[in-house]
């Protein structure tokens, strides 16, 4: 099925996606690889959070820089793996859906399950084309790490599919199987 | 003996290093098209597509093909005869520093690994492979590798006795474990024997090999057709999410070994494997 979806992402909304939907984000999302994750979560209690967790969108990725007149540079998905130690308590604090690539540990499918929250997979090594649905960008806090900064990006119809949802189907646990030839 | 002169060096590195991010190999374009008429799996088929579609709009916009620009790697091979005014070393870095800010591209390298890893905010170091051959050339490779992909990667040190079955099941494995994660459909760089490090330098270069262009070697290029057969019936397709295209190349090197040992460097690339060459 195809989905258009507004964000914030409420948990009632996030819990109603199922593996294998196709999804065109629109609005405010935010990018954050590990080190901004690490950062957010180890300041949470001293200065909480730089930014809106509570059904948010979270972008597992570090765009390469803007040209001039352009909106953002190259921008797809990073491996989240990475950021799995940190992802179950992204989920606790309100995160809703995650964007990125590459499998996730149990322990983040099992947040995801309780707290109700998606995976989304966008298109690795697809950076140019993911850029022309990202129509803002700029820096929301952690400058100065750079690509690894938390961006805040305007999308419209960002396209994604759903990997794994709030039941903990997944598409990389089934999908293979369906071509999986022993020969 | 030729003189040249740092400043060719420093402009046919940073040149590279910005060609390479933002187009994408014909042989790459080449193959894309190949396997979408092949792909079993509809979904899959549109993902090919798009990856397309990415080089596409990458080469329009001269827009990095993937955010991920990579370690610049770089092979050097220079002629006895040459002689480099001033540092080479310094020369590439300095390629390397003005490509990756003047071409807008990612700066991915931090100085310390464990503890602090600042971002060294220019790219640089790059990993330089030195070669010293005949003659009065200086060929420059710049190869720059994300680590998506570079994560994947594997050294297995076999033992003799496991023979070409346990080099075939290791590379396999290899692959099979990346699953999703290297963005596939990847490309596969194999180095067979050497010792430790050099079964990964030797893995390292069979990824600049041209898709289509197997070993000279008659046994090397029976293990890459193998392994490109079999790796794409492992069913994890582009992106992990099913189908026939989990591989569109795979590429051997070897060199003599030790009686005691087999090693195998499996170095997992993506469909962006970058690599670009000039000779001064
Ligand atoms: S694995 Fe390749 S395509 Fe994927 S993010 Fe890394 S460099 Fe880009």
């Amino acid at each position: 099925m195809e989905i258009s979806l507004k964000t914030p992402v409420t948990r009632e909304m996030a819990r109603k996606l199922r593996a294998g939907d196709r999804v065109k984000i629109s609005g405010i999302i935010y990018t954050a690889r590990d080190a901004a994750h690490k950062r957010m979560l180890e300041n949470r209690e001293k200065d909480g959070f730089p930014i809106d967790l509570k059904d948010s969108v979270i972008y597992f990725a570090g765009p390469s820089p803007a040209k001039p007149g352009e909106a953002v540079g190259s921008i797809g998905p990073t491996t989240s793996y990475r950021m799995d130690s940190y992802s179950p308590d992204m989920i606790k604090y309100g995160e809703t859906v995650m964007i990125g690539k590459g499998k996730r540990s149990s322990e983040v499918v099992e947040a995801m399950k309780k707290y109700g929250a998606v995976y989304i997979g966008a298109i690795g090594g697809a950076g140019a084309l993911l850029a022309s649905h990202v129509e803002k960008c700029r820096v929301a806090a952690y400058e100065d790490l750079g690509a690894e900064a938390i961006h805040e990006l305007v999308v419209k119809d960002f396209p994604g599919i759903v990997i794994i949802d709030s039941e903990g189907n997944n598409l990389y646990e089934t999908e293979y199987l369906k071509y999986r030839r022993n020969d | 003996m030729r003189i040249i002169d740092r400043e060719d060096i420093i402009k046919s590195v940073e040149r590279l290093c910005i060609d390479t991010n933002c187009i994408l190999n014909d042989d790459i374009i080449k193959s894309f098209d190949s396997f979408i008429e092949k792909e079993a799996s509809p979904i899959a088929a549109g993902i090919l597509r798009d990856l397309k579609k990415n080089g596409e709009a990458a080469k329009k916009r001269m827009m990095p093909i993937c955010q991920d620009t990579g370690m610049a790697v770089v092979f050097i091979e220079i002629g006895q005869e040459v002689y480099v005014d001033g540092s080479l070393e310094e020369a590439i870095n300095e390629g390397v520093r003005r490509g990756y800010i003047n071409g807008y591209l990612r700066k991915s390298v931090v100085y310390d690994p464990v503890i602090q890893r600042i971002n060294t905010k220019d790219n640089t170091p790059a990993i330089i492979h030195y070669n010293i051959v005949k003659g009065d050339k200086l060929k420059i490779t710049v190869a720059p590798k994300g680590f998506g992909s570079e994560n994947m990667s594997r050294i297995h040190m076999l033992k003799p006795s496991e023979g070409r079955k346990g080099v075939i099941d290791c590379i396999l494995k290899t692959i099979d474990e990346a699953g999703p994660n290297p963005c596939p459909p990847m490309i596969v760089g194999i180095g067979i024997g050497g010792n430790f490090e050099y079964s990964a330098y030797l893995a390292k270069k069979a990824l600049l090999r041209p898709i289509g262009q197997y070993s000279e070697k008659a046994y090397l290029r029976e293990i890459e057709e193998e392994v490109i057969k079999k790796a794409n019936n492992l069913g994890i397709g582009p992106q992990g999410l099913g189908g026939t295209t989990t591989i569109l190349w795979a590429a051997a090197e070897d060199y003599p070994t030790h009686i005691a040992g087999m090693p195998v460097a499996v170095n997992i690339s993506c469909h962006v494997t970058r690599h670009g060459e000039v000779t001064i």
